[in-house]
């Protein structure tokens, strides 16, 4: 395959800079086109739950890709089976590829159990985000919630993944400077993905518990 | 020594965001904050046809308009920076306040990045942003409290 002078096919990054996760794209890159695509989908919606609609169906086709290539850089001999490991692979190898860190937690809702929270302190599809006040709880970061809801349709685990904004107490993250981006305050509200799975799921991974 | 106020004019001349610094910032009403605004996009305008040295296009020599940088007065030092894309940040402060220009291109850097990358903020309006908000007078504590160092 001869290398085409067409910026499109040519490998991502500087052959020398070479992560281990693969190469590194500009957060600023990703979030003027990000903010692009959620203009977009704006024009198109009519209210603020189609919007959101519309954001994850956009991460939606991504996941069911990252799902793919991740499992396949990992060089696992088997694929995920039950319903902990699917949860601990995408909180830490999906995340790992696609933000360059593991999720910053992975917990199971007291009141119901079909429910889990992954935690992510500095999600980055919101980093630059202000959601006016006449949009109430949108958040930013319904994409990366249908690039989870992707993965796990594709790896057999149909859920319904939601993003929401909550604020972070005090002391609760800390981190040298408060931020990863410098010159920006200590971020308010952290992104909490929660993973809904469907009952044939929960049924399914009760009977291999068995 | 202390930070009064921020303005921030679009390219037509509008006030696009006026913002209190500091406890000795005087209250001004918000009409008083447009014509200001208005009319210190006109004053800057002239002033580089004033000026006894004219550039080459009028234009500087980071690419923006050429106009005036510096208003120093008895009480007030008032600062501008016109980027190339025409939008201006001013400054004031109280006399010998440090890093002025510093604080001003910090400035510049937050506006283009929680603003400019918000899809939800449109270009030329009136800021609504309360990341670039949070960001500025996070800033200016920082600036405040630590002298030079800000990052």
């Amino acid at each position: 395959m001869s290398r085409s002078s067409n910026i499109l096919d040519r490998p991502l990054g500087r052959s020398g800079a070479r992560s281990p996760e693969g190469s590194l794209v500009s957060l600023s890159a990703f979030a003027y086109v990000y903010s692009e695509l959620v203009q977009y989908h704006q024009g198109r919606a009519a209210s603020i739950s189609e919007l959101e609609r519309r954001l994850e169906s956009a991460g939606y086709g991504v996941g069911l890709k990252v799902l793919e290539m991740t499992a396949y850089r990992a060089k696992e001999a088997k694929r995920e089976t039950r319903l902990m490991s699917i949860l601990h692979f995408v909180s830490s190898s999906v995340w790992k590829s696609l933000f360059g860190k593991a999720a910053d937690s992975l917990e199971r809702s007291i009141d119901h159990t079909d429910e889990f929270m992954i935690i992510d302190y500095e999600p980055i599809a919101s980093t630059f985000v202000s959601v006016p006040p006449d949009l109430g709880q949108l958040s930013a970061d319904a994409y990366v919630s249908g690039i989870i809801a992707g993965v796990l349709d594709g790896a057999g685990f149909s859920a319904r993944v939601t993003a929401h904004s909550v604020n972070v107490e005090e002391g609760e993250y800390t981190k040298q400077g408060g931020n990863s981006m410098p010159g920006m305050p200590p971020r308010k509200d952290k992104a909490v993905f929660l993973v809904k799975f469907s009952p044939e799921v929960l049924s399914r991974d009760a009977a291999l518990e068995r | 020594m202390g930070f009064l106020h921020l303005f921030i004019v679009n390219k037509s001349g509008g006030l696009i965001l006026h913002r209190p610094l500091g406890p000795a910032a005087p209250r001004i009403g918000t009409n008083e904050w447009l014509r200001i605004g208005s009319t210190f996009h006109s004053l800057h305008a002239i002033a580089a046809e004033a000026s006894p040295v004219k550039l080459p296009g009028n234009k500087n020599s980071s690419g923006a308009d050429d106009g005036i940088e510096q208003i120093e007065g008895g009480g007030i030092v008032l600062k501008c920076l016109q980027t190339r894309t025409g939008i201006k940040f001013v400054l004031t402060a109280e006399p010998g306040t440090p890093d002025l220009d510093m604080v001003l291109r910090e400035i510049y850097v937050l506006y283009s990045d929680c603003t400019l990358k918000d899809p939800f903020y449109e270009l030329e309006m009136p800021i609504r942003c309360e990341l670039f908000t949070n960001a500025v007078d996070n800033l200016i504590e920082r600036v405040e409290a630590g002298g030079a160092k800000t990052r």
